[in-house]
């Protein structure tokens, strides 16, 4: 067997010969005779009344073919745009979705709703006649804050929802919670905002439409997480073409972090556009584009309170939040602050009673919807923040009681849902510790008081739900789809194979992990397989890319699919080779009978599978199976997060000196990927902490808009990283895998703040919101 | 509409533009060299860089026409005359530097440009200099081990 490309190996991943060559095929590289440029006309308010759109002098303008307006697409009954999990309010009713149809109709609701577009021949004749659309708004009283849409008498943004609340949810026992307050030795408050991002992959979103006359059929070419879904969504509900009438291809796709998952306006346009005026359109976003028109993430608002005995055992938490919506219920919205949030919310503890309440409210900016970690970022930052906080009020080491309250019997069933089938939370803060050098750390705070600055030491212990997710119970808690995954296996005659997976990769190297665990098996080089991702007209059927899913679930269809094409290798193997098929065993890339000489290379099976001149009696000739993998559990990868830091209290620069991760993301397919997968992760978890922030003013115009304005992590902006694995296998999957992809994401900002707070604890600060942006690090030190 | 001649990865091309496009737009959409791209429309990015005259720039900030008779290196003509990864491609493969992908052309072309200047950089000299390329995916963490290795494998 190819000893290196075996399940753990850090093998090189293979797409980057192309990668790093120029020969990335990503959407925007894609170009077709006759192709015309989409650009859309947008809402400079946040909300107007659309009264009239005079489009004659764009129509008029060079190079136009076509200006379409809502009223247009939804003539041609083209669908609204929705969110596709349905939510419960305490009282019994459903959430309130407001009418969202892709091209504004009677109201724009956000700055950068999208009114109307217009097709031309180049981009630059789209772009200046889209300046030519005059549209009569009539601007409206608006909502930029969750606090002014909660507001008596607040303005409504949809008629639909009242108060512009889209749900009011709960979640656990509300009085078991209020009497383990009641009752407790100690009861520490926190108040927490979670502050608003925007994903920004470096790709931005874009779309090739074309439309085949002569078949009635359309091709997508876009940037999805998801191609499979994109299709379905835009056949069964936008009604544009049945599923069989469009292929959706995602072809290199340049990041996505949860913004390409959804279903935007822009891309359902470009296909509508595409058959309406018979030309292929193209629409690329540019980065200002991207941020008004790209779904946000988190911007939480909560207040929380935990409840202690007298030993310092946890004995209740309960949580409020309000989480902000955006103009739109985007197309997973609703479940990111709830199932995706509240149900983590005993961490890596024990916690007898939980209850939270969330509140889901409308307001005149971008719609919200999951970004990397989507929600459990969220819920471990309060949890991490608390049991910090906590620490200190109780005059306790923060490690020390957080190990005090360490689930450490598995099952165990929280609260909230959510029952952890395995972990081992000792062993993650412990590597973290012995990482950190923790004993280390007085003298190293001594050092830097010597040279005036503040150093810190701060503690995360997330746990998370990947593996999203077993059908049957999603759609019990109101998903609109199941979340298994496919997987289909083809041995050519040669002995080659292709694998054709429902994942997408855009950018986690699924043509190099998955490759190795097919080659793992059949024990032959990881070069004679091809996996095949990214379009529908290829794969049968996928959910895609999101919540860390592909290794626990697209890599599980895989492992399904593979059995059932090693069993009929070996029947065909043990019938030529006149052995017992339980005699056989697959490996370096040969069917051998145990015990003897006798062996049937693994190509000469695929030719014999193929040629089927000598095949057991009743045995189908060829070698190729597929398989749906729909997973039992969520899996609940966890670990420790340690951040030094050194604070310059003159300036309130913040300077981390020290990164440690430790993780549990049961098997590791790829050391070299996980990795990778974590530094990214953690970038992302540091730049929120520290420099990310979705701004608008008060009437809702966007402040942050550009890599100007919104503050990107850089390269002198981090550190090296030290992250390191301990694995604890995952029960529900049949190699173990819990999935690395948002860990870091969600367990880096509290370390962080942790670690701001411990520094700055003899100063009298207490709290700081994040992004801990010089500004306010200096402004709570100096009151 | 006028015709803008420039040499690129060693060969004579000519397209006729118009007087606004920029460099990035004639490599893309004239010359079919998509492996530069166009990540944000302020000049921050950096996954557009490319070498004018030996020196990186943001060929999305420069003029097609101001390239006329420019001799121009993309990453398209970064690999070595067999075809194989260059240097600094096959540290990029070797040290997982990059996952997306997107951004690795203008990585790739800023650190070349930063080697021949400082053929042995520090971490530090490295994170300062690729202050105008910005990555999404890897944290920067194997990207700066990527040119450490290149510049050791000289």
């Amino acid at each position: 067997m190819p000893k290196d490309s075996v399940i753990g190996a850090p093998v090189k991943r293979v797409e980057d010969v192309r990668l790093t060559s120029g020969k990335g095929r990503y959407t925007d590289d894609f170009n077709v005779a006759g192709q015309h440029y989409a650009h859309f006309v947008r809402s400079p308010h946040a909300h107007a009344k659309i009264n009239g759109i005079d489009k004659t002098a764009a129509l008029a303008a060079p190079g136009v073919v076509a200006v379409y307006d809502g009223n247009e697409l939804v003539g041609d009954g083209i669908g609204n745009l929705f969110c596709g999990w349905g939510i419960t309010s305490k009282d019994g009713e459903a959430m309130k979705m407001g009418a969202w149809s892709a091209l504004a109709t009677s109201h724009a609701r956000y700055v950068g709703d999208a009114v109307c577009v217009v097709i031309a021949d180049t981009k630059a004749n789209a772009k200046n006649a889209a300046e030519l659309v005059d549209v009569d708004y009539e601007e409206l009283p608006t909502v930029a804050t969750m606090e002014a849409a909660t507001a008596a008498g607040a303005p409504q943004i949809h008629p639909e929802a009242p108060g512009n609340l889209i749900y009011d949810w709960e979640i656990g026992d509300l009085g078991a919670t209020d009497a383990a307050i009641a009752s407790a030795a100690k009861v520490v408050e926190i108040d927490l905002t979670n502050n608003r991002l925007v994903p920004n992959p470096m790709e931005p979103r874009a779309a090739l439409a074309q439309y085949d006359e002569a078949e009635d059929h359309l091709t997508l070419h876009t940037t999805s997480q998801n191609p499979h879904v994109a299709r379905l969504v835009m056949s069964a509900f936008f009604q544009i073409a049945p599923e069989h009438k469009l292929r959706v291809i995602a072809p290199d796709v340049g990041g996505g972090f949860g913004s390409k998952i959804y279903i935007y306006p822009e891309e359902t346009v470009c296909v509508w556009a595409a058959r309406k005026a018979r030309v292929p359109v193209k629409w690329t976003a540019d980065r200002s584009e991207a941020f008004i028109t790209d779904a946000h993430g988190r911007d939480h608002i909560t207040t929380a309170k935990m409840a202690f005995d007298a030993d310092n055992n946890i004995t209740g938490f309960k949580v409020n939040t309000k989480a902000n919506f955006g103009a739109y219920m985007s197309l997973f919205s609703s479940a990111v602050p709830t199932y995706l949030y509240a149900t983590l919310l005993s961490g890596q503890y024990k916690i007898p009673n939980i209850y939270c309440d969330v509140q889901a409210v409308y307001t005149n900016t971008v719609p919200v919807d999951a970004y990397r970690g989507a929600g459990r970022p969220e819920a471990c930052y309060l949890i991490e923040r608390m049991m910090e906080k906590a620490a200190g009020e109780l005059g306790v080491d923060p490690a020390d009681l957080r190990a005090q309250n360490f689930i450490t019997e598995f099952p165990y069933q929280t609260p909230v849902i959510m029952a952890y089938d395995t972990g081992d939370f000792h062993t993650t803060l412990n590597a973290a510790k012995d990482a950190a050098d923790v004993s280390g750390f007085a003298a190293r705070k001594a050092a830097s008081e010597a040279k005036g600055k503040k150093r810190g030491l701060g503690y995360s212990c997330y746990i998370e739900a990947c593996g999203i997710a077993p059908s049957a119970a999603v759609g019990s808690l109101g998903a609109g789809v199941g979340l298994w995954e496919s997987a289909e296996v083809r041995v050519n005659p040669v002995g080659t194979i292709e694998v054709l997976t429902g994942s997408h990769s855009h950018g986690q190297g699924h043509a190099t992990t998955f490759a190795q665990v097919v080659a793992d098996r059949f024990g032959i080089p990881m070069d004679t397989v091809k996996i095949v991702h990214g379009d529908t007209d290829k794969v049968q059927f996928g959910m895609g890319t999101y919540g860390s899913r592909s290794g626990a679930v697209g890599i599980s269809a895989i492992h399904k699919a593979l059995d059932k094409v090693e069993a009929k290798a070996k029947k065909i193997a043990a019938h030529l080779l006149e052995a017992s098929e339980a005699d056989i065993v697959i490996e370096d890339g040969a069917a051998k009978v145990q015990g003897t000489d006798k062996q049937l290379l693994w190509h000469e099976i695929g030719l014999a599978a193929y040629v089927a001149h000598n095949l057991p009696e009743g045995l189908e000739p060829g070698l190729k199976e597929s398989a749906f993998y729909d997973p039992t559990n969520f899996t609940f990868p966890a670990g420790c997060y340690i951040a030094e830091v050194e604070v310059d209290p003159e300036t309130g620069v913040i300077d981390i000196q020290n990164f440690i991760a430790a993780d549990d993301f049961g098997r590791v397919i790829n050391p070299l990927i996980v990795g990778g997968q974590v530094h990214g992760g953690l970038a992302q978890g540091i730049g929120q902490a520290m420099l990310e922030q979705a701004v608008y003013d008060e009437d809702g115009q966007p402040i942050t808009a550009s890599y100007m304005d919104y503050c990107m992590p850089r390269a002198d902006d981090l550190p090296m990283f030290k992250v390191s694995t301990h694995e604890t296998l995952c029960p529900g999957n049949p190699l173990g895998i819990k999935g690395c992809g948002e860990a870091g994401a969600i367990g880096s900002p509290p370390a962080l703040v942790n670690a701001v707070l411990d520094a700055l604890s003899d100063m009298g600060v207490k709290h700081i919101d994040m992004p801990m942006t010089p500004t306010r690090v200096w402004a709570a030190i100096n009151g | 509409m006028s015709s803008v001649s420039m040499v690129v990865n060693g060969k004579s091309v000519s397209a006729e533009v118009e007087g606004r496009t920029l460099l990035v737009e004639y490599l893309r959409e004239k010359i079919g060299l998509t492996g530069t791209h166009v990540g944000c429309d302020t000049s921050q990015c950096g996954a557009c860089v490319v070498h004018v005259n030996g020196e990186s720039v943001k060929a999305c900030s420069v003029l097609a026409a101001a390239c006329e008779g420019a001799e121009v290196t993309t990453i398209e003509g970064m690999a070595n005359a067999d075809g194989s990864l260059g240097t600094l491609q096959q540290a990029f493969q070797d040290n997982h530097g990059l996952q997306c992908g997107f951004c690795t052309p203008g990585m790739i072309m800023s650190a070349a440009d930063l080697l021949q200047k400082n053929a042995n950089p520090s971490e530090t000299e490295i994170r300062e200099w690729l202050e105008g390329n910005i990555c999404r995916c890897t944290g920067y963490h194997n990207i700066v081990k990527s040119i450490q290795a290149a510049a050791a494998a000289g």
